[in-house]
């Protein structure tokens, strides 16, 4: 998927003023907000359970190569065929490969936002396969040429409305109202996809390394469907995902589906092992899993690896004050929110997302509800530190950093700048103390008003009390 | 170098450089160990758990003592709801007395044109009311994917308190997993239009558990 993450702050003025996004994204807030509420407290030590979480992601990742040749030689011994692939293009170039090897002509696909990454589905189109997608939100987008806006819930940003008028006009039928009807449509029109596709094209949750296992948690079916009825299965994942064990896995299971929809569990959890032998009726009799790399093996041993803990579970964005009023497509690529204003820049290039380390106020919402406890104000921060060493941050803002550490330095000269400061401050507001414009500050003043200070610093305050 | 050796070779390189009081754990104990994680509070009746755990989902349950009363309750459930009384079974469930109870049973793996497809379970998940099914020769996976109803029969005495135990159980009777092992909570369920939770989307649209024990030797 192209990133277009250069077109942020743009984007943020055109998303806050769309009245149709902004009734959506309040809805996703009562939903996936309250929902995790709700169902979160299940657990009987929450603390002690993102603790455990957070040590089997850093097992893996602090021996990435062992795990990951651990799931190769089981998943291989089991009938799989592993394939490796540095970049979004190599997994395009594999999958038509697999596809012109089995004759396949046409492809049913359960949700994989690492397709996404990669632009997958136009790739097989040019390469003469087609691709129908089956998760109920990724063919809403398909149908609408449109890329999701949230790792979980694909079409957040879309209502009801929007959806009977799109399926009445692609479908050709008489346009429902009702939004079980819209499903019933969908799963009609869709099942003969399932039944015909000679390819299924699936994304894996988890990496199970002690079986060989793929295992992908789906509310719809459609992720069975894809994995059961085709001759061919292809599972496209990151190098990240792999898990020790199955009880490592069921860890992770316990954290996954309360953090990001507010179930205690997806309705549909399968783990797949192999392809089909003497012991199955039914299966795809052609397994492959495709690792993809694309960036994340260059975070491994550097002070940013523990993004890659990540499950893609979206708790952050959905907690985030940021994401809650923009949505997901101002980012720019296929991960929103606060995972994706480190993952973005770090896998597509710092260069191209400027904008994205800096839209957070670090209140911490997104690392206090992260189920894998990762430090996400943190990375945020060490990214806009990358950028002022790359001299990426504007020639103000340097300037202004720069001086105030200079004066920082200088406790007294501080402490003289800003008494200063804080008078000429409170000369400037109005009756109510409110400062309407404030010099080199329009990006607040533009949208509120900055209360005017009293008029003394807070050591003054402090020094007066003291002495009372 | 083709991109196998090159991505481990990165990685390989990377960890190198890692920090020299990194706590390493040999692989291969970790596997043989397998710990568990932090659990829930086992609840003191497992199938009174497991029934309200599955009533949540949607789900629908019934029990008998007698399993040769299962098609009836199935033959009822059926006529409630004004669904047709053509189904498909696995084996295992073929000898049960479907047509005295006037339903029309095969017993055969599901097509898409099959309404109704009767399973058993391998065992079921108390914590979250939730059935685990093993794929194999005599246990297809369709039976409980392409049918609109799917009704699941299996013995109480298979329900366990958690996930972690039911691996426990299959690595006792089964050693490896098969090539499927599904988790089922509940008929399928989509939310994606407008956060609003809709029963039936490509899976069944609704699931019948019936508890029964299994013939008296």
């Amino acid at each position: 998927m192209q990133n277009t993450s250069l077109q942020f702050k743009k984007q943020v003025t055109i998303k806050l003023a769309d009245v149709k996004l902004q009734d959506a994204l309040s809805r996703l807030q009562s939903r996936f907000v309250g929902g995790r509420s709700a169902v979160i407290r299940e657990i009987a030590d929450l603390e002690e359970t993102r603790n455990a979480a957070a040590t089997i992601r850093d097992r893996v990742l602090n021996n990435l190569e062992h795990w990951l040749l651990q799931f190769e030689q089981q998943a291989t011994a089991r009938g799989a065929i592993i394939h490796w692939a540095e970049t979004g293009d190599d997994v395009n170039r594999i999958v038509a490969e697999i596809a012109a090897q089995h004759g396949v002509k046409t492809a049913a696909k359960s949700k994989s936002m690492v397709s996404e990454e990669c632009g997958l589905n136009d790739a097989l189109e040019q390469a003469g396969v087609s691709v129908m997608e089956t998760d109920l939100g990724e063919y809403i987008l398909q149908l609408a040429h449109e890329a999701p806006s949230h790792i979980v819930a694909p079409v957040v940003h879309k209502n009801k409305e929007e959806i009977a008028d799109l399926f009445a006009e692609k479908h050709h039928t008489p346009r429902k109202t009702d939004i079980a009807e819209l499903c019933r449509e969908a799963r009609e029109v869709l099942r003969p996809a399932f039944l015909n596709a000679d390819m299924g094209i699936s994304g894996g949750n988890f990496l199970v390394a002690e079986t060989g296992s793929v295992l992908i948690v789906t509310n719809e079916g459609n992720g069975r469907l894809v994995t059961t009825l085709p001759r061919v299965h292809v599972a496209i994942t990151g190098i990240e995902k792999v898990v020790p064990t199955l009880e490592d896995v069921t860890t992770l299971l316990r954290l996954l589906p309360r953090s990001a929809t507010g179930q205690s569990i997806t309705n549909y959890v399968s783990v797949l092992t192999g392809n089909k032998n003497n012991e199955d009726h039914d299966g795809p009799e052609h397994f492959h899993i495709i690792l993809l790399d694309n960036g994340r093996s260059s975070l491994i041993g550097s002070e940013m690896q523990e993004m890659l803990r990540c499950i893609r579970c979206g708790a952050c964005m959905n907690h985030c004050p940021v994401y809650q009023n923009i949505g997901g497509h101002a980012y720019g690529w296929v991960y929103p929110g606060p995972m994706g204003s480190i993952l973005t820049p770090l896998l597509g290039g710092i260069e191209k997302s400027p904008d994205l380390p800096n839209a957070s106020t670090f209140c911490g919402a997104c690392a206090a509800v992260c189920p894998v406890k990762i430090p996400l104000p943190d990375l945020l921060r060490k990214l806009r530190e990358k950028q002022m060493q790359l001299g990426m941050k504007s020639r103000r803002e340097t300037f202004a950093l720069k001086t105030w550490a200079w004066l920082a330095l200088r406790p007294h000269l501080y402490a003289l700048a800003t008494r200063i400061g804080v008078r000429m401050m409170r000369a400037m507001g109005d009756k109510n103390n409110l400062i309407h414009t404030l010099p080199g500050a329009s990006g607040w003043t533009d949208g509120r008003d900055f209360p005017a200070p009293s008029g003394q610093t807070f050591r003054e305050l402090y020094e007066r009390g003291t002495y009372k | 170098m083709n991109a196998r050796d090159k991505i481990l070779g990165k990685i390989r390189g990377a960890q190198m450089h890692a920090a020299a009081g990194a706590h390493t754990e040999t692989i291969n104990s970790h596997l043989a160990q397998h710990p568990r994680g932090p659990l829930p509070l086992r609840p003191d009746n497992l199938i009174a758990h497991f029934k309200e755990r599955a009533l949540k989902l949607s789900s629908d349950v019934l029990e008998t003592n007698d399993r040769r009363e299962v098609p009836i309750l199935l033959a009822n459930y059926l006529r409630e709801r004004k669904l047709p009384g053509n189904c498909v079974c696995w084996p295992t469930l073929a000898d049960l007395p479907w047509a005295v109870a006037g339903l029309n049973m095969q017993s055969r793996p599901a097509q898409n044109s099959d309404l109704i497809g009767v399973t058993g379970a391998f065992c079921a998940i108390a914590e979250t009311g939730t059935l685990m099914m093993l794929s194999g020769a005599d246990t297809p996976a369709t039976t409980s994917l392409l049918p609109e109803t799917h009704v699941a029969v299996f013995d109480p005495r298979r329900i366990v308190a958690t996930m972690e135990d039911a691996w426990d159980l299959m690595r006792k009777e089964h050693q490896q997993p098969p090539r499927a092992v599904n988790f089922i909570s509940g008929p399928s369920r989509t939310a994606d239009i407008e956060q609003t939770v809709t029963l039936g989307a490509h899976g069944p649209y609704r699931v019948l558990i019936i508890l029964a024990p299994p013939e008296p030797q």
